[in-house]
Protein backbone atom coordinates (compact mmCIF):
# COMPACT_ATOMS: atom_id res chain seq x y z
CA UNK A 1 0.00 0.00 0.00
CA UNK A 2 1.19 3.68 -0.94
CA UNK A 3 1.30 6.02 1.98
CA UNK A 4 2.41 9.08 2.57
CA UNK A 5 2.34 11.41 5.86
CA UNK A 6 4.60 14.54 6.85
CA UNK A 7 7.96 13.37 8.58
CA UNK A 8 9.58 16.18 10.64
CA UNK A 9 8.11 18.59 8.32
CA UNK A 10 8.50 16.99 5.34
CA UNK A 11 6.05 15.19 3.35
CA UNK A 12 7.14 11.58 2.70
CA UNK A 13 5.44 8.41 0.79
CA UNK A 14 6.49 4.91 0.12
CA UNK A 15 5.19 1.16 -0.17
CA UNK A 16 4.04 0.08 3.27
CA UNK A 17 2.85 -4.23 3.56
CA UNK A 18 -0.70 -3.73 5.76
CA UNK A 19 1.12 -5.25 9.01
CA UNK A 20 4.17 -2.46 8.80
CA UNK A 21 5.08 -1.06 11.75
CA UNK A 22 5.25 2.64 12.07
CA UNK A 23 8.41 1.58 13.63
CA UNK A 24 10.50 -0.05 11.32
CA UNK A 25 8.72 2.48 8.70
CA UNK A 26 10.59 5.32 10.26
CA UNK A 27 13.40 3.51 10.31
CA UNK A 28 13.35 2.62 6.68
CA UNK A 29 12.81 6.24 6.21
CA UNK A 30 16.56 6.34 7.79
CA UNK A 31 15.13 7.31 11.20
CA UNK A 32 17.51 5.55 13.68
CA UNK A 33 16.82 7.44 16.95
CA UNK A 34 13.54 5.17 16.62
CA UNK A 35 14.27 2.05 18.33
CA UNK A 36 12.80 -1.16 19.76
CA UNK A 37 13.21 -2.22 23.27
CA UNK A 38 10.88 -4.16 23.98
CA UNK A 39 8.21 -6.96 22.65
CA UNK A 40 5.26 -5.99 24.87
CA UNK A 41 4.59 -2.26 24.69
CA UNK A 42 6.33 -1.45 27.88
CA UNK A 43 9.46 0.23 27.52
CA UNK A 44 8.86 4.19 25.58
CA UNK A 45 12.05 3.45 23.43
CA UNK A 46 9.94 4.15 20.07
CA UNK A 47 8.19 6.79 21.03
CA UNK A 48 7.64 9.62 18.56
CA UNK A 49 5.42 12.46 18.47
CA UNK A 50 1.78 11.83 16.35
CA UNK A 51 -0.09 14.93 15.46
CA UNK A 52 1.78 16.49 18.81
CA UNK A 53 0.96 13.23 21.02
CA UNK A 54 3.86 11.00 21.98
CA UNK A 55 2.65 7.06 20.91
CA UNK A 56 4.69 3.34 20.92
CA UNK A 57 5.49 3.36 16.93
CA UNK A 58 5.78 -0.19 17.54
CA UNK A 59 1.96 -0.49 18.07
CA UNK A 60 0.95 1.95 15.42
CA UNK A 61 0.31 0.29 11.87
CA UNK A 62 2.54 2.49 9.25
CA UNK A 63 -0.48 2.95 7.17
CA UNK A 64 -2.22 4.53 10.43
CA UNK A 65 -0.49 7.58 9.69
CA UNK A 66 -1.56 8.11 6.52
CA UNK A 67 -1.99 12.16 6.40
CA UNK A 68 -0.69 12.21 9.92
CA UNK A 69 2.54 14.56 10.97
CA UNK A 70 4.77 12.39 12.83
CA UNK A 71 7.92 13.41 14.38
CA UNK A 72 10.96 11.93 15.71
CA UNK A 73 14.24 12.56 17.17
CA UNK A 74 15.75 13.68 13.89
CA UNK A 75 13.27 16.53 14.09
CA UNK A 76 14.01 18.18 16.96
CA UNK A 77 17.85 18.30 16.71
CA UNK A 78 18.53 21.62 18.18
CA UNK A 79 16.18 21.09 21.67
CA UNK A 80 17.33 17.85 22.12
CA UNK A 81 21.14 18.93 21.74
CA UNK A 82 20.22 21.65 24.47
CA UNK A 83 18.45 19.05 26.59
CA UNK A 84 20.84 16.71 26.28
CA UNK A 85 23.62 18.87 27.70
CA UNK A 86 21.40 19.05 31.34
CA UNK A 87 21.17 14.89 31.22
CA UNK A 88 24.65 14.39 30.51
CA UNK A 89 25.38 17.34 33.65
CA UNK A 90 23.61 15.42 35.65
CA UNK A 91 25.24 12.72 34.74
CA UNK A 92 21.87 10.95 33.85
CA UNK A 93 23.03 8.60 30.85
CA UNK A 94 24.25 5.60 31.04
CA UNK A 95 24.26 3.39 27.92
CA UNK A 96 22.20 6.07 26.29
CA UNK A 97 19.96 3.14 24.72
CA UNK A 98 16.75 4.99 26.37
CA UNK A 99 18.13 8.37 25.45
CA UNK A 100 15.90 8.96 22.37
CA UNK A 101 12.06 7.67 23.39
CA UNK A 102 12.94 9.74 26.96
CA UNK A 103 13.23 13.11 25.21
CA UNK A 104 10.30 12.40 22.70
CA UNK A 105 8.38 11.76 26.15
CA UNK A 106 9.69 14.73 28.05
CA UNK A 107 9.10 17.50 24.86
CA UNK A 108 5.60 15.63 24.78
CA UNK A 109 5.14 16.47 28.68
CA UNK A 110 6.27 20.25 28.55
CA UNK A 111 4.35 21.18 25.82
CA UNK A 112 1.26 19.73 28.07
CA UNK A 113 2.45 20.76 30.93
CA UNK A 114 4.54 23.77 30.53
CA UNK A 115 5.53 23.84 34.08
CA UNK A 116 5.22 20.22 36.12
CA UNK A 117 5.91 19.31 39.30
CA UNK A 118 8.58 16.36 40.36
CA UNK A 119 5.57 14.32 40.86
CA UNK A 120 3.78 15.30 37.68
CA UNK A 121 7.38 14.40 35.77
CA UNK A 122 7.44 11.22 37.30
CA UNK A 123 3.75 10.32 36.41
CA UNK A 124 4.48 11.55 32.75
CA UNK A 125 7.43 9.99 32.26
CA UNK A 126 6.83 6.05 33.68
CA UNK A 127 6.19 4.43 30.68
CA UNK A 128 9.63 5.00 29.53
CA UNK A 129 12.38 2.73 31.14
CA UNK A 130 16.19 2.80 31.52
CA UNK A 131 17.99 -0.20 32.19
CA UNK A 132 20.61 1.65 33.73
CA UNK A 133 19.64 4.18 36.46
CA UNK A 134 16.81 4.59 38.94
CA UNK A 135 15.74 8.05 37.10
CA UNK A 136 17.31 10.31 39.98
CA UNK A 137 19.55 11.90 37.46
CA UNK A 138 16.83 12.45 35.02
CA UNK A 139 14.62 14.07 37.09
CA UNK A 140 17.26 16.46 38.48
CA UNK A 141 18.29 17.24 34.67
CA UNK A 142 14.67 17.95 33.74
CA UNK A 143 14.00 19.99 36.55
CA UNK A 144 17.51 21.64 36.34
CA UNK A 145 16.46 22.68 32.52
CA UNK A 146 12.91 24.28 33.53
CA UNK A 147 15.03 26.41 35.95
CA UNK A 148 17.53 27.43 33.00
CA UNK A 149 14.33 28.22 30.70
CA UNK A 150 12.64 30.19 33.56
CA UNK A 151 15.75 32.29 33.76
CA UNK A 152 16.05 32.66 29.57
CA UNK A 153 12.64 33.56 29.72
CA UNK A 154 12.96 36.14 32.37
CA UNK A 155 15.94 37.72 30.93
CA UNK A 156 14.10 38.23 27.67
CA UNK A 157 11.54 40.03 29.57
CA UNK B 1 3.71 -11.49 15.54
CA UNK B 2 0.29 -10.19 14.48
CA UNK B 3 0.05 -10.42 10.29
CA UNK B 4 -2.39 -9.17 8.29
CA UNK B 5 -2.78 -9.69 4.86
CA UNK B 6 -5.62 -6.66 4.21
CA UNK B 7 -6.27 -3.82 5.45
CA UNK B 8 -9.14 -1.62 5.40
CA UNK B 9 -10.24 1.42 6.48
CA UNK B 10 -13.93 1.25 7.27
CA UNK B 11 -16.66 3.69 5.85
CA UNK B 12 -19.17 2.59 8.30
CA UNK B 13 -20.12 0.51 11.16
CA UNK B 14 -22.14 -1.51 9.14
CA UNK B 15 -19.31 -2.21 6.13
CA UNK B 16 -17.12 -3.23 9.49
CA UNK B 17 -19.26 -5.79 11.17
CA UNK B 18 -19.55 -7.11 7.41
CA UNK B 19 -15.94 -7.36 7.18
CA UNK B 20 -16.05 -8.78 10.42
CA UNK B 21 -18.19 -11.77 10.16
CA UNK B 22 -15.45 -13.88 8.76
CA UNK B 23 -13.47 -15.77 11.41
CA UNK B 24 -10.20 -14.67 10.53
CA UNK B 25 -11.14 -10.84 10.16
CA UNK B 26 -10.31 -8.58 13.10
CA UNK B 27 -11.31 -5.05 14.31
CA UNK B 28 -8.33 -2.81 15.07
CA UNK B 29 -8.89 -0.49 18.16
CA UNK B 30 -5.17 0.53 19.39
CA UNK B 31 -3.75 -2.24 18.47
CA UNK B 32 -1.21 -2.25 21.22
CA UNK B 33 -2.74 -5.60 22.95
CA UNK B 34 -3.15 -7.62 19.46
CA UNK B 35 -0.05 -6.97 18.27
CA UNK B 36 1.59 -9.15 20.73
CA UNK B 37 -0.75 -12.26 20.03
CA UNK B 38 0.12 -14.24 16.93
CA UNK B 39 -2.55 -14.06 14.75
CA UNK B 40 -2.80 -14.45 10.99
CA UNK B 41 -5.35 -11.70 9.91
CA UNK B 42 -7.13 -11.65 6.71
CA UNK B 43 -8.83 -7.96 7.24
CA UNK B 44 -8.22 -5.87 9.43
CA UNK B 45 -10.68 -3.40 9.98
CA UNK B 46 -9.88 0.07 10.88
CA UNK B 47 -12.50 2.18 12.62
CA UNK B 48 -10.63 5.35 13.21
CA UNK B 49 -12.25 7.12 9.81
CA UNK B 50 -15.71 7.03 11.82
CA UNK B 51 -15.22 9.75 14.07
CA UNK B 52 -15.99 7.79 16.92
CA UNK B 53 -12.61 8.64 18.79
CA UNK B 54 -14.17 11.42 20.74
CA UNK B 55 -16.40 12.14 24.02
CA UNK B 56 -19.63 14.16 23.88
CA UNK B 57 -21.71 14.87 27.25
CA UNK B 58 -25.70 15.25 26.94
CA UNK B 59 -28.01 16.35 30.03
CA UNK B 60 -28.51 12.62 30.57
CA UNK B 61 -25.04 11.17 29.68
CA UNK B 62 -22.04 10.55 28.35
CA UNK B 63 -21.30 9.09 25.08
CA UNK B 64 -17.32 7.86 24.33
CA UNK B 65 -16.99 6.47 21.21
CA UNK B 66 -14.78 3.31 21.61
CA UNK B 67 -11.95 4.43 19.34
CA UNK B 68 -11.59 7.35 22.17
CA UNK B 69 -7.98 6.68 23.89
CA UNK B 70 -7.57 5.48 27.16
CA UNK B 71 -5.46 9.28 27.50
CA UNK B 72 -8.51 11.15 26.05
CA UNK B 73 -10.81 9.62 28.55
CA UNK B 74 -8.13 10.19 31.54
CA UNK B 75 -7.71 13.72 30.41
CA UNK B 76 -10.84 14.16 30.15
CA UNK B 77 -12.46 17.14 32.70
CA UNK B 78 -16.08 16.58 32.96
CA UNK B 79 -15.67 12.91 33.24
CA UNK B 80 -13.09 13.22 35.88
CA UNK B 81 -15.29 16.00 37.33
CA UNK B 82 -18.31 13.39 37.53
CA UNK B 83 -16.62 10.46 38.88
CA UNK B 84 -14.85 12.35 41.53
CA UNK B 85 -11.41 11.78 40.22
CA UNK B 86 -11.94 7.56 39.90
CA UNK B 87 -12.08 7.82 36.15
CA UNK B 88 -8.71 9.29 36.22
CA UNK B 89 -7.18 6.95 38.97
CA UNK B 90 -8.48 3.83 37.49
CA UNK B 91 -5.97 5.11 34.06
CA UNK B 92 -2.99 6.73 35.00
CA UNK B 93 -1.39 3.53 36.28
CA UNK B 94 -1.36 1.72 33.03
CA UNK B 95 1.99 1.51 31.36
CA UNK B 96 2.60 5.16 30.37
CA UNK B 97 1.09 7.91 28.70
CA UNK B 98 2.22 7.04 25.02
CA UNK B 99 0.66 3.40 25.85
CA UNK B 100 -2.63 4.94 26.76
CA UNK B 101 -2.86 7.45 23.76
CA UNK B 102 -2.67 4.46 21.86
CA UNK B 103 -4.87 1.78 24.06
CA UNK B 104 -8.32 2.52 22.59
CA UNK B 105 -11.19 2.11 25.32
CA UNK B 106 -13.04 -0.25 22.83
CA UNK B 107 -10.54 -2.31 22.95
CA UNK B 108 -9.96 -1.83 26.71
CA UNK B 109 -13.90 -3.18 27.19
CA UNK B 110 -14.31 -5.52 24.37
CA UNK B 111 -11.68 -7.77 25.28
CA UNK B 112 -13.25 -8.30 29.10
CA UNK B 113 -9.36 -8.56 30.38
CA UNK B 114 -9.13 -10.14 33.66
CA UNK B 115 -7.17 -7.45 34.97
CA UNK B 116 -8.87 -4.66 33.51
CA UNK B 117 -8.95 -1.18 35.04
CA UNK B 118 -10.79 -0.37 32.70
CA UNK B 119 -13.59 -2.90 33.38
CA UNK B 120 -13.44 -2.32 37.06
CA UNK B 121 -14.25 1.89 36.51
CA UNK B 122 -16.92 1.10 33.78
CA UNK B 123 -19.02 -1.40 36.06
CA UNK B 124 -18.99 1.34 38.97
CA UNK B 125 -21.16 3.70 36.97
CA UNK B 126 -24.02 3.32 34.93
CA UNK B 127 -22.81 2.28 32.28
CA UNK B 128 -23.92 0.73 29.13
CA UNK B 129 -22.16 -0.76 25.90
CA UNK B 130 -23.57 0.15 22.31
CA UNK B 131 -23.67 -2.64 19.70
CA UNK B 132 -24.11 -2.61 16.38
CA UNK B 133 -26.21 -5.71 16.08
CA UNK B 134 -26.75 -6.07 20.20
CA UNK B 135 -28.03 -3.00 20.75
CA UNK B 136 -27.66 -1.04 23.94
CA UNK B 137 -27.08 -3.05 26.92
CA UNK B 138 -25.91 -3.20 30.37
CA UNK B 139 -21.99 -3.05 30.56
CA UNK B 140 -22.73 -5.90 33.47
CA UNK B 141 -24.48 -8.15 31.00
CA UNK B 142 -21.89 -7.57 28.61
CA UNK B 143 -19.09 -8.49 30.68
CA UNK B 144 -20.78 -11.70 31.48
CA UNK B 145 -21.53 -12.51 27.37
CA UNK B 146 -18.99 -14.36 25.51
CA UNK B 147 -17.01 -12.69 22.80
CA UNK B 148 -18.69 -12.82 19.72
CA UNK B 149 -18.68 -11.14 16.31
CA UNK B 150 -20.37 -7.93 17.00
CA UNK B 151 -18.96 -4.13 17.15
CA UNK B 152 -18.62 -2.25 20.06
CA UNK B 153 -19.74 1.51 18.72
CA UNK B 154 -20.09 3.45 21.95
CA UNK B 155 -19.85 3.49 25.60
CA UNK B 156 -22.31 5.11 27.46
CA UNK B 157 -22.73 6.14 30.88
CA UNK B 158 -25.93 7.57 32.54
CA UNK B 159 -25.35 11.10 35.00
CA UNK B 160 -26.96 9.18 37.33
CA UNK B 161 -24.83 10.47 40.34
CA UNK B 162 -21.93 8.85 41.53
CA UNK B 163 -19.84 9.04 44.26
CA UNK B 164 -17.12 6.74 43.43
CA UNK B 165 -13.50 5.30 44.51
CA UNK B 166 -10.90 3.66 43.15
CA UNK B 167 -7.88 1.95 44.09
CA UNK B 168 -5.40 -0.87 42.70
CA UNK B 169 -2.79 -2.80 44.01
CA UNK B 170 0.18 -3.18 42.17
CA UNK B 171 3.86 -4.88 42.69
CA UNK B 172 5.77 -2.10 40.99
CA UNK B 173 3.91 0.89 39.00
CA UNK B 174 2.97 0.34 35.45
CA UNK B 175 2.40 -3.18 35.98
CA UNK B 176 -0.40 -5.04 35.70
CA UNK B 177 -2.77 -4.66 38.93
CA UNK B 178 -2.59 -7.31 41.35
CA UNK B 179 -6.07 -6.45 42.49
CA UNK B 180 -8.48 -3.22 41.35
CA UNK B 181 -11.50 -2.28 43.32
CA UNK B 182 -13.99 0.12 43.26
CA UNK B 183 -16.75 1.18 45.40
CA UNK B 184 -20.03 3.75 43.96
CA UNK B 185 -22.63 4.86 45.31
CA UNK B 186 -24.75 4.85 41.80
CA UNK B 187 -28.39 6.90 43.15
CA UNK B 188 -29.15 4.94 46.47
CA UNK B 189 -27.32 1.69 45.24
CA UNK B 190 -23.97 0.69 46.87
CA UNK B 191 -21.91 -0.83 44.09
CA UNK B 192 -18.66 -2.59 44.82
CA UNK B 193 -16.32 -4.06 41.75
CA UNK B 194 -13.56 -6.46 42.26
CA UNK B 195 -10.85 -6.86 39.24
CA UNK B 196 -7.71 -8.82 38.21
CA UNK B 197 -8.84 -11.22 40.87
CA UNK B 198 -6.91 -12.55 38.49
CA UNK B 199 -10.27 -13.48 36.87
CA UNK B 200 -12.76 -10.67 35.25
CA UNK B 201 -13.89 -7.58 37.03
CA UNK B 202 -17.20 -8.69 39.30
CA UNK B 203 -19.95 -6.52 40.88
CA UNK B 204 -20.05 -8.14 44.45
CA UNK B 205 -23.34 -8.80 45.26
CA UNK B 206 -24.67 -7.28 48.34
CA UNK B 207 -26.85 -10.68 49.48
CA UNK B 208 -27.33 -9.42 53.14
CA UNK B 209 -27.75 -5.56 52.55
CA UNK B 210 -25.14 -4.69 54.94
CA UNK B 211 -24.54 -1.52 53.14
CA UNK B 212 -28.17 -0.81 52.00
CA UNK B 213 -28.99 2.79 52.77
CA UNK B 214 -25.38 3.55 53.47
CA UNK B 215 -26.27 7.49 52.29
CA UNK B 216 -28.12 8.23 55.27
CA UNK B 217 -26.07 6.17 57.60
CA UNK B 218 -24.33 8.14 60.57
CA UNK B 219 -20.44 8.09 60.76
CA UNK B 220 -20.71 5.48 63.67
CA UNK B 221 -23.26 3.10 61.37
CA UNK B 222 -20.98 3.69 58.16
CA UNK B 223 -18.05 2.18 59.61
CA UNK B 224 -19.74 -0.73 61.30
CA UNK B 225 -21.09 -1.36 58.05
CA UNK B 226 -18.19 -0.96 55.95
CA UNK B 227 -15.85 -3.49 58.34
CA UNK B 228 -18.91 -6.06 58.01
CA UNK B 229 -18.84 -5.61 54.53
CA UNK B 230 -14.87 -5.61 53.50
CA UNK B 231 -15.40 -8.76 55.34
CA UNK B 232 -18.35 -10.54 53.50
CA UNK B 233 -16.64 -9.67 50.24
CA UNK B 234 -13.33 -11.16 50.92
CA UNK B 235 -15.36 -14.42 51.72
CA UNK B 236 -17.39 -13.92 49.03
CA UNK B 237 -15.48 -13.10 45.95
CA UNK B 238 -13.51 -15.87 44.28
CA UNK B 239 -9.70 -15.34 43.89
CA UNK B 240 -6.94 -17.31 42.21
CA UNK B 241 -3.44 -17.47 42.41
CA UNK B 242 -0.96 -16.41 39.55
CA UNK B 243 2.32 -15.35 39.00
CA UNK B 244 1.79 -11.67 40.54
CA UNK B 245 -0.13 -13.21 43.83
CA UNK B 246 -1.08 -16.08 45.60
CA UNK B 247 -4.87 -16.23 46.19
CA UNK B 248 -4.56 -15.96 50.05
CA UNK B 249 -2.81 -12.61 49.20
CA UNK B 250 -5.63 -11.84 47.28
CA UNK B 251 -8.15 -12.31 49.63
CA UNK B 252 -6.37 -9.90 52.23
CA UNK B 253 -6.40 -7.34 49.45
CA UNK B 254 -10.45 -7.94 48.31
CA UNK B 255 -10.74 -6.81 52.35
CA UNK B 256 -8.14 -4.09 52.68
CA UNK B 257 -9.30 -2.44 49.45
CA UNK B 258 -12.90 -2.67 49.64
CA UNK B 259 -12.64 -1.04 53.21
CA UNK B 260 -10.41 1.64 51.67
CA UNK B 261 -12.64 2.61 49.14
CA UNK B 262 -15.49 2.71 50.93
CA UNK B 263 -14.12 5.09 53.31
CA UNK B 264 -12.90 7.56 50.96
CA UNK B 265 -16.54 7.24 49.54
CA UNK B 266 -18.07 7.71 53.30
CA UNK B 267 -16.06 10.60 53.85
CA UNK B 268 -17.04 12.39 50.72
CA UNK B 269 -20.25 12.93 52.53
CA UNK B 270 -20.46 16.49 52.56
CA UNK B 271 -20.89 16.39 48.76
CA UNK B 272 -24.29 14.18 48.76
C1 LIG C 1 1.87 -4.48 28.12
C2 LIG C 1 0.43 -4.18 28.42
C3 LIG C 1 0.08 -3.79 29.70
C4 LIG C 1 -1.25 -3.51 30.02
N1 LIG C 1 -1.56 -3.13 31.30
C5 LIG C 1 -2.85 -2.87 31.61
C6 LIG C 1 -3.23 -2.49 32.93
O1 LIG C 1 -2.40 -2.38 33.84
N2 LIG C 1 -4.54 -2.23 33.19
C7 LIG C 1 -5.50 -2.33 32.21
O2 LIG C 1 -6.66 -2.07 32.49
N3 LIG C 1 -5.16 -2.67 30.96
C8 LIG C 1 -3.87 -2.95 30.64
N4 LIG C 1 -3.57 -3.34 29.34
C9 LIG C 1 -4.65 -3.45 28.37
C10 LIG C 1 -4.81 -2.16 27.61
O3 LIG C 1 -5.15 -1.12 28.50
C11 LIG C 1 -5.92 -2.25 26.57
O4 LIG C 1 -7.10 -2.60 27.19
C12 LIG C 1 -5.63 -3.24 25.50
O5 LIG C 1 -4.40 -2.91 24.91
C13 LIG C 1 -6.71 -3.29 24.44
O6 LIG C 1 -6.91 -2.04 23.86
P1 LIG C 1 -6.49 -1.74 22.34
O7 LIG C 1 -7.11 -0.46 21.97
O8 LIG C 1 -5.04 -1.86 22.21
O9 LIG C 1 -7.23 -2.90 21.58
P2 LIG C 1 -6.71 -3.91 20.46
O10 LIG C 1 -5.49 -4.60 20.88
O11 LIG C 1 -6.66 -3.21 19.16
O12 LIG C 1 -7.95 -4.90 20.44
C14 LIG C 1 -8.24 -5.76 21.50
C15 LIG C 1 -9.40 -6.69 21.11
O13 LIG C 1 -10.60 -5.96 21.00
C16 LIG C 1 -11.16 -6.06 19.69
N5 LIG C 1 -11.76 -4.76 19.42
C17 LIG C 1 -11.16 -3.54 19.52
N6 LIG C 1 -12.05 -2.55 19.30
C18 LIG C 1 -13.24 -3.15 19.04
C19 LIG C 1 -14.55 -2.67 18.74
N7 LIG C 1 -14.82 -1.36 18.67
N8 LIG C 1 -15.54 -3.57 18.54
C20 LIG C 1 -15.28 -4.90 18.62
N9 LIG C 1 -14.07 -5.42 18.91
C21 LIG C 1 -13.06 -4.56 19.11
C22 LIG C 1 -10.00 -6.47 18.81
O14 LIG C 1 -10.44 -7.15 17.67
C23 LIG C 1 -9.20 -7.34 19.74
O15 LIG C 1 -9.74 -8.62 19.81
C24 LIG C 1 -2.26 -3.64 29.01
C25 LIG C 1 -1.89 -4.05 27.73
C26 LIG C 1 -0.58 -4.31 27.41
C27 LIG C 1 -0.24 -4.71 26.02
S1 LIG D 1 9.46 -0.85 21.68
FE1 LIG D 1 9.05 -0.98 23.78
S2 LIG D 1 7.28 0.22 23.89
FE2 LIG D 1 7.63 0.27 21.80
S1 LIG E 1 20.93 4.86 30.25
FE1 LIG E 1 21.01 2.76 29.75
S2 LIG E 1 18.91 2.32 29.46
FE2 LIG E 1 18.81 4.30 30.21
Amino acid sequence: MNISFWLNGVCVSGEAEPDTLLLDFLRQKGCYSVKRGCETANCGLCTVLMDGKPVLSCSVLAVRAEGHKIITLEGMQKEAEEFGSFLADEGAEQCGFCNPGFIMNVFAMLKEIPDPTEEEIREYLSGNLCRCSGFVGQTRSILKFLQYKKAQKEGEE
Amino acid sequence: MLKIRNYIKVKSVAEAYELNQKKTACVLGGMVWLKMGNRNVSTAIDLSGLGLDTISETEEEFVIGCMTSLRDLEVNPALDAFSHGAVRESLRHIVGVQFRNCATVGGSIYGRYGFSDVLTMFLAMDTWVELYQGGIIPLAEFASMKKDRDILVNIIVKKTPVFCSYISQRNSETDFPVLTCAASLIGEDAVTVIGARPGRAMIVEDTRGIMKGFKKMTKKQREAAIRSFAEYAAQKVPVGGNMRASAEYRKLLVKVLTRRAWEAVGGMKNEY
